[in-house]
């Protein structure tokens, strides 16, 4: 099937679940942001979670469906169809999303997923370098895209995504951290303090401001492994949050690392929301790792029953 | 490091003990490697493990196990250090930094070129963009710090001076380095398997190649 772009909104990227295991030749993992919500949608159409789907950030497309098939749209209240559910389309189908209301990024998952060549083991866009994903770049408008014909029949049935499996979006939220390895070599107290996304936030990084953070210390550090959600302090101390681009090893100071289940609430923070930090442990942290994981592995098998 | 990555420290600086510590141990993992384990970054005296948490049921029990064989990491074995030799041109063209590293070491940039091109290198760490290799082995005279002002745009194949360390931008990017020199070579194949030219323990050296040959290299 082919997809036509009418619009292509502000940036909007193929992206999947990343590549990992590359990261000791320097490939960032990338891949969608909100990781949760690509996975989601993916399964609300029937394809395997880590199929290629559409990210599109602030401002969506507007798309024309060239067959019948089933979509859903997850992530940022974009306007449009019903969020978290599917929808089945008729062949002519148009749809467009404006401004979004909440959130950063919205991601789109069509019935078969779309059909982009594997580079380095994934099919998501790396900006930076300009490969994966629809030709290395942002969809522009007049680009036809191509959607893999899906295994199985269409249905969209009439279910919703249990509300309670969201992570807990919100414009001013509190991101869950452990803390990094430099955490010693700063107050305590910064996680009392209150930081704004600054406008030149990217997929690579949120770049916060506020009360400047103070190292105790100026010892220049080798560059070592960082990932995405790692919290760290340059010299001017605003601290960036990595995001999925994230390079693989850094020499700033990492002061505390955002949690797994915390990381879509940081890929939907947009400039001016507002956001604080507070440290939970370790065991903590995995716990909710497990039962997010647990959380979709029963919405998998939910959904595959009722195709049967 | 975050839920889902462990960092282990044995050392720090470029103190070739540590990083060589790191290599067996990064080594030691790729062949009996712990459940849950998803990929292993060397860098510098550092090696950090990523893992699935859902994977490793009794993370206590999984840590204790890492840390002990971190204790004794083994050696890293030589067989698997591969020497690669980097074709550079030093011509003024491809060395825009070259008078300025020059100055800052007092000496012709001829004999930065010499000093540069003699010397022994090994990868310490592979980062900042795809396939960017930090080498150590820079002679002290050439240390220089890198520019106040980073260029927007630093041409794929610069072989550049950072601080104590040389490197090379396998893609077109930003970058702060002197620019000392130039290599045909593609450093990173995104359609390659193994897409990086250099991984972390290999040793390099450079080889001085005039501007005909650069050009004539593609």
């Amino acid at each position: 099937m082919e997809i036509k772009v009418l619009r292509c909104g502000m940036l909007s990227t193929i992206q999947d679940l990343g590549r990992p295991g590359l990261r000791a030749a320097g490939v960032p993992v990338g891949g969608a942001m909100d990781a949760f919500a690509l996975r989601v949608a993916n399964l609300l159409v029937g394809n395997d979670e880590d199929a290629a789907g559409l990210e599109m950030t602030r401002v969506g497309a507007e798309l024309e469906f060239g067959e019948d098939t089933v979509v859903a749209v997850t992530g940022a209240t974009a306007g449009g169809p019903e969020p978290w559910r599917p929808h089945f389309l008729k062949a002519g189908t148009r749809i467009g999303w404006g401004q979004f209301t909440a959130g950063c990024r919205a991601y789109l998952a069509v019935a078969g997923g779309f059909d982009v060549p594997v580079v380095l083991d994934g099919r998501g866009t790396y900006l930076r370098a300009g490969w994966g994903g629809w030709h290395g770049r942002p969809l522009r408008r007049g680009d036809v895209l191509t959607v893999t014909p899906p295994d199985r029949t269409l249905t969209a049935g009439n279910w919703h995504i249990d509300p309670r499996i969201l992570p807990a979006y919100a414009t001013n939220p509190i991101l869950r951290v452990l803390a990094g390895a430099q955490a010693g070599e700063f107050s305590p107290q910064w996680t009392q303090s209150e930081f704004e996304v600054h406008p030149h936030s990217d997929r690579m990084g949120v770049r916060l401001q506020g009360a400047p953070l103070a190292r105790a210390v100026t010892t220049e550090l080798d560059s070592t492994a960082v990932a995405p959600g790692t919290l760290q302090v340059p010299p001017d101390g605003q601290p960036i949050v990595l995001g999925a681009d994230a390079q693989t090893i850094g020499g700033y100071p990492q002061l505390a690392h955002v949690i797994s289940v915390d990381l879509p609430l940081l890929a939907q923070l947009r400039p001016a929301d507002r956001v604080r930090f507070s440290e939970v442990t370790l065991a903590e942290a995995h716990r909710l790792y497990r039962a997010r994981e647990h959380a979709l592995a029963l919405l998998r098998e939910g959904l595959a029953q009722k195709r049967r | 490091m975050g839920d889902t990555g462990l960092k282990i420290e044995f050392g720090s600086g470029a103190e070739s003990a540590s990083i060589s510590e790191a290599l067996a141990m990064a080594e030691s993992l790729a062949g009996d490697p712990p459940p849950g384990l998803v990929e292993v970054v060397p860098a510098f005296g550092t090696v950090t493990l990523y893992y699935d948490p859902v994977k490793v049921s009794d993370f206590d029990a999984w840590l204790a196990r890492i840390e002990q064989r971190a204790r004794k990491p083994g050696k890293h074995s030589r067989k698997n250090v591969r020497e690669v030799v980097i074709p550079v041109c030093y011509a003024p063209e491809h060395a825009p930094d070259l008078d300025r590293v020059a100055a800052q070491a007092g000496l012709a940039p001829g004999k930065v070129a010499e000093l540069h091109g003699r010397a022994d290198y090994h990868v310490a760490a592979v980062g900042f963009t795809p396939g960017f290799p930090y080498l150590t082995g820079l002679p002290k005279k050439l240390h220089t710090p890198r520019r106040a002002t980073p260029r927007l745009a630093v041409p794929a194949g610069s072989v550049g001076i950072g601080g104590p360390f040389a490197g090379i931008y396998p893609l077109a990017s930003p970058g702060g380095w002197n620019l000392i020199g130039r290599t045909p070579l593609d450093l990173f194949r995104a359609n390659d398997a193994a897409p990086a030219l250099l991984r972390v323990g290999d040793r390099v050296k450079f080889r001085a190649i005039s501007p005909e040959e650069f050009a004539a290299w593609k």
